[in-house]
């Protein structure tokens, strides 16, 4: 069913389709529509879920936890301050190796209180040990969303995941979306079996005990290695979702998912590395700057948890110029995303010249301007090492 | 031979760690003989969490999970709506925590789910500090109790504040059973546990469970002490049935001992008796027993 929706519904129809047994959520700008629709879908009857309405988005991560470790599939999403709320319980999902699903409308920390788009939310989750998936439109969205069990169902992987979309950017924002049928989707994603721990009476389990330091790190070991592992598996399910449903909206998403999309890299002499809806602005630059004979490329990253660090070293190795466009801080050293890619091409023989700049912090516009001063300012080589485009 | 109805089988298995003389274990070592054993146990950080649970040692022979110190009744209330949506509405919710936990830090978490009507029972082992990080002062601590940060010094006699009224806290959100227990009448206790645990909707059990360290009490003094705290009113024992009043003092209410003969018993309180006795105090103290008894038992004969 072809249909031009929000972007928050499409999730919401993904969430109807993946079919969690408990849904437990806490309203928060720009996160609402997403809540608001699956609300509708049960007291309709469309959706047979529980839907805990949680108390804080601290509750409602804390009930998730306490139905997956029951064994069913739980669901929940947040914005920015909810998010940062959530954060020790986030921790505490990923030690439990519990695979909830969670869609993160990607809004700005306070202060100042602000509730429009950045990064700042999620990538200061990073090392919460859930694994992160960045889209760019409404059709990725909801894609992510049904892949994003998949993977974390997955007995290799038993991790929980986060779907990260720029709030009104993109959840707001109407486009051109392909709503699989149910019957596909059950196809690609059975029905929920739990293979971790569950609370059974008939097989009583103690789940979150005590780990004394003689064992504590045997614990963080074990999910450092899961979440490395899950690289592949998320490969794997992008591979499947890509050969089971093709594209049929055209620029709705790529052919075949994969960790990252390229856009015009062939031959270009200078590359731009981003996350998310503003991929869509640098695409618009890149072609209009082609015409004009100045090549530039993009690199989008999809995969940020776990990071990719060999592939992206292997795909940006060998060019001269690279630019990395962050959305969020880590006030105190240079930007997130910049000094990942940077630490992924220290081992590179050929390591490019490579640029951070910050862009669209709490919602600022991030114009066709900005991304061409980006460009122009990467392949001349001017400017500081770390430019904001205020 | 299976004493008093109880199941002869152990749920709260021994061989934890927690100290000789301990109230809280004792408590949950019998509430579990009531609940076992088709339940699921949801238990906050503190004191019994880390004594029962030594990876990969466990005391639980039923399913069990901890997450954190604060959002145990919300992961109950994921556990319950996953059991329902299972078919599994015969298997019990049983949410455990100490009076941290639940008077403060946890007390949000604890009213969305009593705001939400879950089914679930909740046993708050209330020792009146937050004994597991070394007896600090919480809600529960009472009026005039010395603890490692509301000490007794110069200028200060303890806790300067009385202690939390959480049953009506709780009452206010429309709970269907309340009550409070003691450790010392056992029978009452575990009566209290079975009604609130065989009422539909979310049901609270507060009992007192005294700290052998924390309360600095010898460890054969635990059961004379909670005993002593029920026969002085310290411990008032009473249900809110559908908000309704039942005073259930195993004892006379027009004759209870002096409070004085329960604090006496307790380091926490050594500090209003020596080097001389803090008279004013002292008499706060019974003044505000003697007030809270009077209280519940208009209420509880008034009906109401």
């Amino acid at each position: 069913m072809k249909e031009v929706m929000e972007a928050s519904h499409a999730i919401a129809e993904a969430v109807k389709a993946v079919d969690p047994a408990v849904i437990a959520a806490y309203p928060i700008t720009p996160q609402t529509h997403i809540v608001e629709r699956l609300s509708e879908y049960v007291a309709n009857g469309e959706l047979k879920g529980e839907y805990i309405n949680a108390e804080s988005e601290f509750a409602a991560i804390s009930a998730c936890l306490g139905a997956q470790a029951t064994g069913v599939r739980s669901y929940t999403s947040t914005s920015s301050q909810g998010l940062a709320l959530m954060h020790e319980i986030l921790y505490i999902v990923s030690g439990m190796r519990l695979p909830v699903g969670m869609t993160v409308v990607n809004r700005a920390l306070s202060a100042p209180i602000n509730i429009w788009n950045d990064h700042q939310d999620s990538i200061s989750e990073r090392d919460s040990g859930w694994i992160q998936l960045y889209v760019e439109t409404a059709q990725e969205a909801y894609d992510m969303t049904l892949m994003q069990y998949k993977i974390c169902e997955d007995k290799r992987v038993l991790l929980p995941s986060m779907v990260c979309l720029d709030g009104f950017t993109l959840s707001h924002v109407y486009e051109p979306v392909d709503i699989l049928e149910k019957a596909r989707v059950d196809g690609f994603l059975p029905k929920y079996k739990p293979v971790h721990a569950v609370l059974d009476p008939k097989e009583p389990l103690t789940q979150g005990p005590i780990g004394f330091p003689t064992h504590y790190m045997e614990f963080r070991k074990d999910l450092v290695d899961a979440i490395a592992g899950s690289e592949r598996v998320i490969g794997e399910v992008m591979a499947e979702y890509s050969r089971m449903f093709p594209v049929s909206i055209k620029d709705s998403r790529p052919d075949r998912y994969y960790h990252y999309e390229e856009y015009m890299m062939e031959d270009a002499d200078v590359v731009l590395v981003a996350m998310g809806s503003v991929c869509g602005t640098i695409k618009e630059v890149i072609d209009e700057l082609r015409g004009k004979g100045v090549k530039a490329g993009l690199l989008k990253l999809v995969t940020y948890r776990p990071f990719p660090n060999e592939l992206i070293a292997k795909r940006l190795s060998g060019y001269r110029k690279v630019a990395v466009v962050d959305k969020a801080l880590s006030p105190g050293n240079t930007a997130p995303l910049y000094t990942e890619v940077a630490s992924a091409l220290y081992d590179s023989k050929e390591r490019p010249n490579l640029r951070s700049f910050i862009v669209g912090l709490g919602g600022r516009d991030v114009t066709l301007g900005h991304i061409e001063r980006i460009i122009n300012m990467t392949l001349k080589g001017e400017g500081a090492k770390t430019e904001w485009m205020f | 031979m299976a004493i008093l109805g109880l199941d002869e089988k152990e749920y709260f298995a021994r061989g934890h760690r927690a100290c000789a003389g301990c109230g809280e274990s004792l408590a949950l070592r019998l509430l579990m003989k009531v609940a076992g054993p088709n339940v699921v146990v949801c238990h906050c950080t503190g004191c019994m969490e880390v004594v029962s649970t030594p990876y990969p040692e466990t005391a639980w022979e039923v399913p069990w999970v901890h997450s954190a110190f604060e959002n145990n009744s919300a992961v109950a209330s994921g556990v319950e709506r996953a059991l329902k949506h299972l078919g599994k509405e015969d298997t019990k919710v049983l949410v455990l925590g100490g009076d941290g936990g639940t008077y403060d830090i946890g007390l949000q978490c604890l009213s969305g789910a009593f705001e939400r009507g879950h089914n679930i029972t909740y046993v708050c082992t209330d020792n009146e500090a937050y004994m597991n990080t070394g007896i600090q002062r919480s809600g529960a601590t009472p009026f005039g109790a010395s603890t490692t940060t509301s000490p007794a010094g110069k200028v200060s006699n303890g806790k300067h504040e009385g202690k939390k009224d959480l049953m009506h806290i709780l009452a206010a959100h429309g709970s269907p059973y309340l009550a409070t227990a003691s450790v010392g009448y056992h029978t009452d206790f575990l009566r209290k546990v079975k009604t609130a645990l065989e009422t539909k909707g979310p049901t609270f059990v507060n009992v007192m469970v005294p700290c052998v360290p924390g309360w600095r009490i010898e460890p054969e003094a635990t059961i004379k002490v909670a005993k002593l705290g029920v026969e002085t009113g310290a411990t008032p024992l009473y249900e809110i049935i559908a908000g309704k009043h039942k005073l259930n003092m195993p004892v006379d209410s027009s004759k209870l001992k002096p409070v004085e003969e329960y604090l006496k018993m307790q380091g926490r309180f050594r500090h209003l008796f020596k080097p001389e006795p803090k008279t004013a105090e002292l008499q706060a103290i019974q003044q505000g027993v003697k007030d809270g008894i009077d209280r519940l038992k208009k209420l509880s004969d008034l009906g109401l």
